[in-house]
């Protein structure tokens, strides 16, 4: 098998292609980025689509993350669009799955019923993002404290303001 | 041997009478203060409590390596406990997530206890102090800091200087006298801590932060030990030792 780049990307989007036809009424919209194969789909048919690229031998999933489209200049049809990248080993092909999520209702499906990386690839996008992923045994945050009560890469996040020095005293051996 | 030491006249053990200072140090017998000699044994084992959280930690192990051999100075010893450690090198940064922790740790070493802040990240938060939503800008605000080594990350002949000023800060303790001037310690109550939940939505507000107070009977016993007397210079309490 050829282990070429531009080989390997025409096999991810003959894969893909084919996936997508096989959900005709999910619109699958096949398109590339940065040199990877991407699919957008509506995030109701996200999960059986990456059923079907795990069924078409994509056994990694390399990560499960998410952007935010707030200040962009152009505005994507959600705020929200999750990732999912999924590579096949055996295949040496790699597709970028991305769907949008809307910002007052941010739930998606839980990926990890597919593959048991996404369990905590799901809890940082949830840390991160907010979104949450329906099914996922133990939605916690992952990186931030439990009782972070905000979502720090969304891009409403104040880059200043919260935790700053001057907010505290400061603990002198005196006072101690 | 019988016949010899049968003959022998037993010389006294220790020496008797009065001797000077030289005849003394024959009998290798000195004279000194008590907080001279407590001082001495104490700055020459500061044994630091293992702690790297980041990048220092490196730097701190490269300390302790040959070229700046740290046991040289009696701080060889990393405890991997707090409760054999006289000193907590904070190397790396401190996260939110992490800052409970530190302050526990710091809470369950044994006293006289000290504090180095290692590093640009620990002393005022490093790259992260601007717009990082994550690292404590600075640990002083968790747990009295004595010296602070800057540098991202410190040499470690920066970190041995660190040392050496919290033994000359040893050399200057009192511990038998009461003057005022000894170093107490337990740390007054963070509000950044107590309870540590509900001030981080809030935009961290110390005013606005109400440390909750247990309820029951350690409610009433804290407040009988700590606050009903004014003159305890042990106010300060926590809630790391889990009452």
């Amino acid at each position: 098998m050829s282990r070429e780049p531009d080989a390997a990307r025409a096999r991810a989007r003959e894969i893909a292609l084919r996936v997508g036809n096989r959900f005709v009424e999910a619109a699958v919209l096949v398109g590339e980025a940065g040199g990877t194969t991407t699919m957008t789909v509506p995030r109701d048919h996200a999960i059986p689509i990456l059923e079907a690229l795990r069924v078409a031998g994509f056994d990694y999933l390399v990560d499960v993350t998410a952007h935010d489209t707030l200040k962009l200049e152009e505005p994507g049809e959600e705020r929200f669009c999750v990732h999912w990248i999924v590579h096949a080993y055996g295949l040496d092909a790699r597709i970028h799955v991305r769907a949008w999520v809307p910002e007052d209702d941010p739930r998606v499906e839980t990926a990890s019923v597919l593959w048991k990386a996404a369990l905590w690839g799901e809890r940082e996008c949830y840390d991160m993002y907010g979104i949450e992923f329906d099914g996922h045994p133990d939605l916690r945050r992952i990186l931030m404290p439990e009782d972070f009560g905000a979502f720090p890469l969304r891009k409403d996040y104040p880059l200043k303001g919260r935790g700053e020095r001057d907010n505290f005293p400061v603990i002198t051996r005196d006072k101690a | 041997m019988s016949e010899q030491s049968s003959g022998m006249r037993l010389q006294p053990l220790g020496p008797s009478g009065d001797l000077s200072d030289e005849e003394l140090l024959k009998h290798n017998i000195f004279i000194t203060k008590a907080d001279d000699l407590i001082n001495w044994a104490r700055r020459s084992s500061v044994w630091p409590m293992t702690f790297g959280l980041a990048c220092c930690a490196i730097e701190m192990m490269a300390t302790g390596a040959s070229r700046t051999d740290i046991d040289r100075f009696g701080s060889g010893p990393f405890r991997a406990t707090p409760r054999q450690a006289d000193l907590m090198i904070v190397a790396g940064t401190v996260t939110h997530k992490m800052a409970p922790r530190v302050k526990r740790l710091y809470d369950q070493m044994p006293e006289p206890k000290y504090v180095i802040a290692m590093g640009a990240c620990v002393c005022r938060g490093g790259p992260y102090h601007k717009f990082g939503y994550h690292v404590v800008k600075g640990v002083d605000l968790i747990v009295p800091v004595d010296v602070y080594v800057p540098g991202c990350p410190p040499r470690p002949e920066a970190l041995l200087e660190g040392v050496f000023r919290i033994q000359d800060k040893i050399r200057r303790e009192r511990t038998l006298y009461y003057d005022g001037q000894r170093r107490l310690t337990r740390p007054a109550p963070n509000p950044r801590l107590e309870g540590h939940a509900g001030n981080w939505a809030n935009g961290f507000d110390v005013e606005g932060a109400d440390a909750p107070k247990s309820a029951g009977f350690i409610g009433w016993l804290r407040e009988f030990l700590f606050e009903g007397h004014g003159d305890d210079h042990g106010h300060g309490h926590d809630d790391g030792h889990g009452h």
